[in-house]
């Protein structure tokens, strides 16, 4: 039996003014198990927490009900009061009767009877509380960041920065990601490279970080604080270690018709090749799809020009396994497949590119060397269109339903820098909305069309069809003069929706981490926690989580970093001890509870059991790892035999509160 | 002769709110002093996905005259799927009770955000009013429990 | 001018969610008929939404559309405006006498490089 004692706050006249405080206290204390019972002027006050820690040593309590304002307000407070004279703290309960009785009614007669309902209920949740301790689990001091983009690199940096740790995943032979391919930033013009190398160059000089290039995750094992993935390398067929990267082989490498993904395909590479210049690590590659050494054996040139002896034609993959206290994810984005947009001839006419490919089209290092010359004769264009939400916004299926966020700025500053490089260029952008809400972001649109008289049209396009002449007859609405328009254009370039990388799939599945129909990333909390997944331990930084342009990228990586930093200084976790468990004797290993747990806690394991004939059997049983289970109590409901509850809120103590209530 | 009821009746119904949004919905509720039944008494979970249909079946079996459920809104759910559960849940459990004779409306799934202090005060004042109109439970309650 | 019963009418007719539409004007953009047509695609949409449904009943637009359902193909939003107009057309055609094709005035109409089908076509889309 317990010995509860009852402490009823009149919290000034907010409870005491509808509520009969001192009738509630005596009435708790006809309850049984009930030994002692005050009520007390303002029970969170200094003095009003003695008198619990008082009554706890004098009485010998070993259950405390507080009634008082809402345990939102002060559980924490009467728990670490509890606490402080040796009483578990969760041996304390807290009926609300302020928020929950006081506040609401105002027949005093009411309020103070359903005020010792309240009280008796949560006598009787005590009555069957137990001590429970916190856990604690270690924590690897190390980071992981899987995806070598800006974002990537950022929180790595920081991470770095504070002193821990930190591994980079990148799928591709050099980290930087999408914006090394990116020209000029918004709303700054200034040149993306120039930002964006230096930190690829600290990365790469920073003791705290390590490059995994051309790896990557292919398993995940753990919870917060103690992760261990496998990291696959795979073969790139120079030995990284001894390639300088003076780009000899590159030079010398007969295969030269490979399709160059840096230039999305807009010219050729070799076979063995450094993706770009500033690429980090400088090591080159070879590309086993195109070598000829390695698909029949007839080459090996790149071998003999090598001074560094680098080449090594019989490399395989490695997988290695680490060790992470944190993992964030920075897997980025890529633009949609335009397979569903036939309207716009993007397959029919090299003349219609995507955005990202008239970046490479501007762009110094491009394959036009920052000239901007048509794909298909390399002449100027002198009438360009730029067609916005191309696959944004779009329910019907063939694209994505949500705001691709970037395209409106990125659209204005390629109109705009279109107009002060070839001032004989007539520029149009169909547009349904202009969305420019950022810092001196509108400011930006509205410079493209008051200086630089890009023509804005609001509407959209309907098609395009390559002519005979090499021009392409762009039919489209203008809704605001209400007509049709028909503009023979020389290039035409579409504004095309972003989605996550395709690697972001099942990556969620190995992290457990909830993504939302789009392959988004979804945070803990949309508001409050918007760079922490709901599975403790993973971050969520840069694009995967959502369409982000290159500054907010940047913030996300910055706090994502913050969070890693927060959990990694701590030498151990403690966890909520409110979590699930379950009964082995009871447990059938149905797989029920393990199927509904969003966190991946449960896992099976064979149990050897006595049995009472003096044999041993083996049985599957659940069990919960409690550094992961967050205790939402969905397996309690889903178990068929009973086995598992949730302590803090078990089956036995909600009926105890049930049958007080309806008494 | 009509025989008038001495007492007017009182209901008992009992709310079950997650911890996250619906509980604190209600303290909402309660800091702008928006008026509801005192016939309703909270019962604290941390998710909604927690309540056992069991624990419905018990509070009908203990007098109960009706039972509503708040959880956060779909999508925002703390634990990001729990709510679901308790849709799924609840819509098989609704409809057996219904066949045992418990009126739909003695049974209702409430989504109340931590910001929708008014909607909870509403909902409580709706739920007790369709409550008391069709009266005391008879169905699955325990004979042996009745004091009366 | 506001018809709410005629609006309910055209949209239990065409199954159309008129408030879906972005008003981004693809359909506009992407229809062959554009010229011909008084009111155009996404007016369809917008003037149903508004319940303004007698001056598109009393426009030759309903009959200028081609049914070639490019706007319904493109749309984003999976509007259909092509079937606002089907609706709308039907309802003027389905009141007494208000057949848009009548037999006999199939003569005059008639030249040797109509195929038959098209007059089948012709009578299915404009007659009750």
């Amino acid at each position: 039996m317990q010995r509860i004692g009852v402490f009823v706050c009149h919290c000034g006249t907010n409870i005491a003014g509808t509520v009969d405080v001192h009738a509630v206290a005596e009435a708790l204390k006809m309850e049984p198990g009930v030994v002692f019972s005050i009520d007390y002027q303002y029970m969170c006050s200094e003095a009003g927490q003695n008198i619990v820690k008082d009554a706890i040593k004098e009485h010998k309590l070993t259950g405390v009900v507080i009634c008082s304002c809402s345990p939102r307000m002060h559980e924490g407070t009467f728990r670490k009061a509890a606490a402080s004279v040796g009483l578990n703290p969760y041996m304390v309960e807290i009926a609300n009767i302020r928020e929950q009785c006081s506040w609401i009614h105002k027949d005093k007669q009411t309020a103070t009877e359903k005020a010792i309902i309240l009280g008796k209920a949560a006598i009787a949740k005590v009555h069957l509380n137990a001590p429970l301790t916190a856990g604690t689990s270690p924590v690897t001091k190390r980071a992981l960041v899987i995806g070598g983009g800006i974002a990537g690199i950022q929180t790595a940096l920081d991470i770095a920065d504070a002193g821990f740790e930190v591994d980079i995943v990148e799928k591709n032979p050099t980290i930087g990601g999408k914006m090394t391919q990116i020209d000029k930033t918004f709303p700054t013009l200034d040149c993306a490279a120039c930002i964006l190398t230096p930190k690829m160059v600290d990365c790469a000089q920073n003791d705290k970080i390590k490059i995994y290039s051309y790896s990557e995750v292919t398993d995940v094992k753990g919870f917060v604080g103690n992760f261990t993935v496998t990291i696959k390398r795979k073969a790139r067929y120079v030995d990284e270690t001894k390639c300088t990267g003076c780009g000899e082989c590159t030079e010398k490498c007969p295969m030269k018709k490979v399709p160059n993904e840096f230039n999305l395909g807009l010219d050729t590479r070799r076979a063995i090749y450094i993706p770009f210049a500033q690429a980090v690590p400088k090591v080159a590659t070879i590309d086993p799809d195109y070598c000829n050494m390695i698909k029949n054996g007839k080459c090996g040139l790149c071998a003999k020009v090598c001074g560094a002896g680098a080449i090594d034609y019989k490399q395989q993959d490695q997988f290695i396994e680490e060790k992470y206290g944190a993992i964030v994810v920075a897997t980025g984005f890529n633009p949609i497949k335009l397979d569903n947009f036939d309207e716009f001839a993007y397959s029919q006419s090299p003349d219609v590119v995507t955005s990202l490919e008239f970046e490479r089209l501007t762009n110094a290092a491009g394959p036009t060397a920052g000239t901007l010359l048509r794909p298909s004769d390399g002449k100027h264009p002198h009438t360009i269109v730029f067609v916005q939400c191309v696959g944004s916004r779009d329910t019907s299926g063939c694209g994505k339903p949500y705001c691709s966020k970037i395209c409106c700025m990125y659209t204005a500053k390629h109109a705009m820098l279109t107009r002060e490089k070839y001032p004989d260029t007539d520029v149009y952008v169909f547009y349904i909305d202009v969305r420019t809400p950022g810092k001196n972001f509108d400011e930006f649109y509205r410079r493209a069309v008051e200086q630089y008289g890009v023509h804005y049209i609001k509407g959209m396009v309907g098609k395009v069809v390559p002519q005979s002449d090499g021009t392409l007859k762009v039919q489209a609405s203008d809704l605001i003069s209400n007509e049709q328009l028909h503009i023979d254009a020389d290039m035409v370039v579409l504004a095309t929706a972003i989605e996550p990388d395709k690697s972001a799939r099942s990556l969620g599945t190995m992290l457990t981490a909830s993504m939302d129909t789009n392959d988004f990333f979804t945070e803990a909390h949309p508001k409050l926690r918007p760079v922490e997944s709901p599975t403790a331990g993973v971050f969520l930084s840069g694009a995967c989580q959502g369409p982000k342009d290159i500054p907010e990228t940047v913030a996300q990586a910055g706090a994502a970093a913050s969070k890693v930093i927060g959990l990694l200084v701590k030498d151990s976790l403690t966890c909520n001890p409110c979590v699930a468990h379950s009964n082995e004797l009871m447990c059938n290993g149905c797989s029920a509870c393990e199927k509904v747990c969003p966190y991946g806690a449960i896992t099976y394991m064979d149990k050897e059991f006595k049995m009472p004939d003096r044999t041993v059997a083996i049985r599957r049983v659940a069990s919960v790892n409690e550094a992961v289970c967050q205790g939402c109590g969905a397996c309690t409901v889903a178990c068929p035999s009973g086995a598992m509850d949730l302590k803090g809120f078990s089956n036995s103590q909600i009926m105890a509160e049930v049958d007080a209530i309806c008494k | 002769m009509q025989v008038t009821e001495t007492k007017e009746f009182k209901p008992k119904i009992v709310a079950f709110c997650c911890n996250w949004c619906s509980y604190a919905g209600a303290d909402l509720a309660g800091t702008n002093r928006l008026n509801y039944p005192a016939d309703v008494k909270i019962i604290r979970v941390p998710c909604s996905c927690r309540v056992n249909p069991m624990f419905i079946l018990r509070a009908f079996q203990r007098g109960a005259d009706g039972v509503i459920l708040c959880g956060c809104h779909p999508g925002d759910c703390h634990y990001t799927t729990g709510n679901y559960f308790t849709r799924r849940r609840m819509a098989l459990l609704f409809s057996m009770l219904d066949y045992l004779g418990i009126e739909k409306e003695r049974t209702r799934v409430e989504w109340v955000s931590a910001a929708e202090g008014a909607k909870f005060a509403e909902t409580m004042n709706s739920f007790v009013e369709a409550v008391t109109k069709l009266g005391e439970n008879k169905r699955l309650g325990d004979l042996r429990c009745k004091v009366k | 001018m506001q018809d709410n019963n005629m609006k309910e009418t055209i949209l239990r007719i065409s199954g159309v969610d008129v408030l879906k539409c972005m008003r981004c004007g693809k359909c506009s953009g992407t229809c062959p008929s554009y010229d011909e047509m008084e009111y155009h695609p996404h007016e369809f949409v917008y003037m149903v939404e508004k319940g303004q449904i007698e001056p598109l009943m009393k426009s030759k637009s309903i009959y200028t559309c081609l049914s070639c359902f490019a706007c319904v193909e493109r749309c984003p939003r999976d509007v259909e405006p092509a079937k606002l107009v089907e609706a709308i057309r039907l309802a003027v055609i389905r009141q007494q006498g208000q057949n848009h094709l009548k037999p006999e005035s199939i003569p005059e109409l008639l030249d040797e490089n109509l195929p038959q089908q098209a007059i089948v076509s012709a009578f299915r889309k404009y007659s009750k």
